[in-house]
């Protein structure tokens, strides 16, 4: 079972380290389109090869990729409808037809719409090839050898993929193909995506594109971390997809989208600068402000002395809500308290000169 | 001051079947500091685009430095209108700036500690050193045209051409800007710039391109800058 996790793991590498770049480009989309077009190029492949295991199967499904992005491209630059539409019209388009092309005429063979679409990545140490004397799963074999290309795609390239990411008139100005990095990256895209659909299928393919990367895009604010913390999320995602698949008897990749989704809300809401922590942030700001506003009271003459009642009518604050407060203040060594009354301290004083100048309040 | 840096002859550009630039010719002197001036939908970001070759235009011909190949926009050090790149990218300043050096880099090379010290004083001409470490989208207005100006200067290019760079920014910016690219033009640079601001036109500049669709009076500020031909361009608004 072991060789599952690994499976799902480099599978998650493979596609996450180039999904970085599909984020930053606002090409998820297309991403999402291309995963299920190559279908077309699969069934075209096998019709000529008639080997479900032909290589060439992953030469057609790149083809298909590409001619993907190209038509949306030449659909795009009509003007005509929008880029979401034009990605709709060729994703419907190629998808149908290879659906067609495989219940017409390819029922009698294993290519399983089922499969394909929803991917069992429980089979993947079924299907076994040698290698140097090994005997080793071929989605292993596969998605490791994408895993160094797309790697060494990202290192040799990083320079390039950066600038024509941030800024592509900047980057074609000064002398780099723009054109030629987007289809080399949408090119081991469609071929990381066949090698994929074994594993992980065409639905949640994009998932493991994408998914970690929004959750790394939360925290990071530089391109190389970006890389690195997506790399961490993707291993994460994967392992504990893995494990509640195997011990709720779930389908893996699903419970590794499952959990995906559930980690990047976890970030989003706990993150430095997240919703949960804004939440908190601002309450101890609010108690903190309070504070000032009871000493700074007390630091005028004619409240030298205050009861809790006094300073809860004061500030319209509620009895209890004025002694919890009084209390920490009194706790803190900011006031001293004899009988009902309390009075500053010469910490407290120092204190309310602080106040005003922080809350850029005039001197008393 | 006599050569002509870049040349512009017979310039046609349409989006679809609307003309933005008609028969357009304009001449960019070598050390000028030149702006180019016409109201909204004139047409100056047009032609600029066109200069660098980001738009194909219908008819008319282009020359840099003699030379019409994209090598020679390597030359140039490129300044976009506000808002043309992704503010949310995870970089930090000291990378925007860095990536004024890649042109001398070419495929596959990294920069390296020598660009990174051209690209430290760059950000110190611009007094943005302390935030080179910020990511880009934590800046103002005013700081995000410094990191593009600093860009610009690490390039090390001989002609700077910004389309509108002074464009809702703070006034220290502006006059850190202009008293940069003053300097600028004391090392031999020369600068192409669109300007919206008809009050500091004659502050600012040495040379006036005044256009609307084709070009309405070009040259010397103390020739071109009168009421007349200020009138000419923006009363003849959409007249084609
Ligand atoms: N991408 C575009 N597609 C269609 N029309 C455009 C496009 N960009 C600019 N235009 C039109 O071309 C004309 C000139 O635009 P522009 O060069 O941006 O003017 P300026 O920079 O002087 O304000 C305007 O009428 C504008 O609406
Ligand atoms: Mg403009």
């Amino acid at each position: 079972m072991i060789e599952v996790l690994i499976v799902l793991i480099i599978a998650s590498l493979a596609t996450s380290i180039l999904g970085v770049f599909l984020v930053l480009r606002n090409q998820a989309m297309t991403t999402d389109a291309i995963s299920h077009t190559i279908l077309l190029g699969i069934v075209l492949a096998f019709f000529i090869t008639q080997d479900i295991r032909s290589p060439l199967l992953i030469i057609g499904a790149a083809l298909v990729g590409v001619l993907t992005v190209y038509l949306i491209q030449l659909i795009n630059q009509t003007d005509l409808i929008k880029n979401d539409a034009s990605i709709g019209i060729v994703f419907t388009a190629l998808f149908a037809l290879a659906v067609i092309l495989i219940s017409r005429y390819a029922d009698h063979v294993h290519l399983d719409i089922d499969v394909v679409i929803a991917g069992e990545v429980l089979f993947a140490p079924l299907n076994r090839i040698e290698v140097f004397g090994f005997s080793i799963p071929r989605a292993l074999w596969q998605l490791g050898i994408l895993l160094i290309v797309n790697g060494a795609f990202v290192a040799l390239f990083y320079k390039e993929l950066k600038v024509s990411s941030f800024d592509p008139k900047f980057a074609y100005v000064i002398g780099f193909s723009t054109t030629l990095i987007y289809y080399m990256l949408m090119t081991l895209v469609s071929i990381t995506a066949v090698a994929a659909f074994d594993a992980v299928g065409a639905i949640l393919v994009i998932n493991f594109f994408v998914a970690p990367v929004l959750t790394a895009y939360l925290i990071v604010k530089r391109l190389d971390h970006l890389i690195y913390l997506t790399a961490l999320f993707a291993v994460l995602n994967s392992t504990l997809g893995y494990l509640i698949g195997y011990n709720l008897d779930l389908s893996m990749s699903g419970a590794t989208a499952s959990v995906a989704f559930i980690i990047f809300t976890i970030v989003f809401l706990f993150k430095p600068d997240g919703y949960i922590v804004l939440k908190i942030k601002k309450r101890r700001q609010r108690k903190e402000f309070m504070h000032a506003m009871i000493l700074m009271l007390m630091n005028e003459d004619e409240h030298e002395t205050v009861t809790p009642g006094e300073i809860s009518r004061h500030f319209s604050l509620t009895e209890p809500e004025t002694k919890k407060q009084l209390e920490t203040l009194e706790v803190e060594g900011y006031v001293t308290r004899a009988e009902d009354r309390y009075r500053l301290t010469v910490r407290g004083e120092e204190f309310t000169h602080y106040s005003r100048i922080k809350y850029g309040l005039k001197a008393h | 001051m006599d050569k002509d840096i870049i040349k512009v002859n017979d310039l046609i550009v349409a989006y679809d079947d609307e003309p933005a630039i008609w028969h357009l010719n304009m001449a960019l002197k070598e050390n000028s500091i030149t702006a180019i001036v016409g109201p909204n939908g004139a047409g100056k970001s047009t032609l600029i685009k066109s200069i660098m070759q980001l738009i194909k235009p219908v008819s008319g011909e282009v020359w840099i430095n003699g030379s019409k190949s994209r090598k020679a926009l390597k030359e140039i050090a490129y300044v976009p209108q506000k808002g043309e790149v992704n503010w949310d990218f995870p970089t930090t300043v000291l990378d925007v700036v860095m990536m004024g050096r890649y042109v001398h880099k070419g495929w596959l090379k990294r920069p390296n500690k020598k660009d990174r010290e051209i690209a430290m004083s760059a950000l110190r001409v611009m007094k943005m050193e302390a935030f080179r470490n910020r990511q880009i989208s934590e800046l103002s207005g005013g700081q995000r045209q410094r990191v593009f100006l600093a860009r610009a200067i690490c390039q090390n290019a001989g002609i700077y051409i910004m389309d509108e760079p002074l464009q809702g920014i703070d006034i220290t910016t502006e006059k850190l800007i202009i008293k940069t690219i003053k300097s600028l033009q004391q090392e031999g640079k020369t600068f192409l710039i669109v300007h919206h601001n008809l009050d500091t036109v004659e502050e600012y500049f040495d040379h006036a391109v005044i256009m609307n669709k084709s070009v309405i009076a070009a040259g010397d500020i103390q020739d071109v800058w009168t009421k007349e031909n200020i009138d000419k361009a923006y009363m003849e608004m959409g007249a084609g």
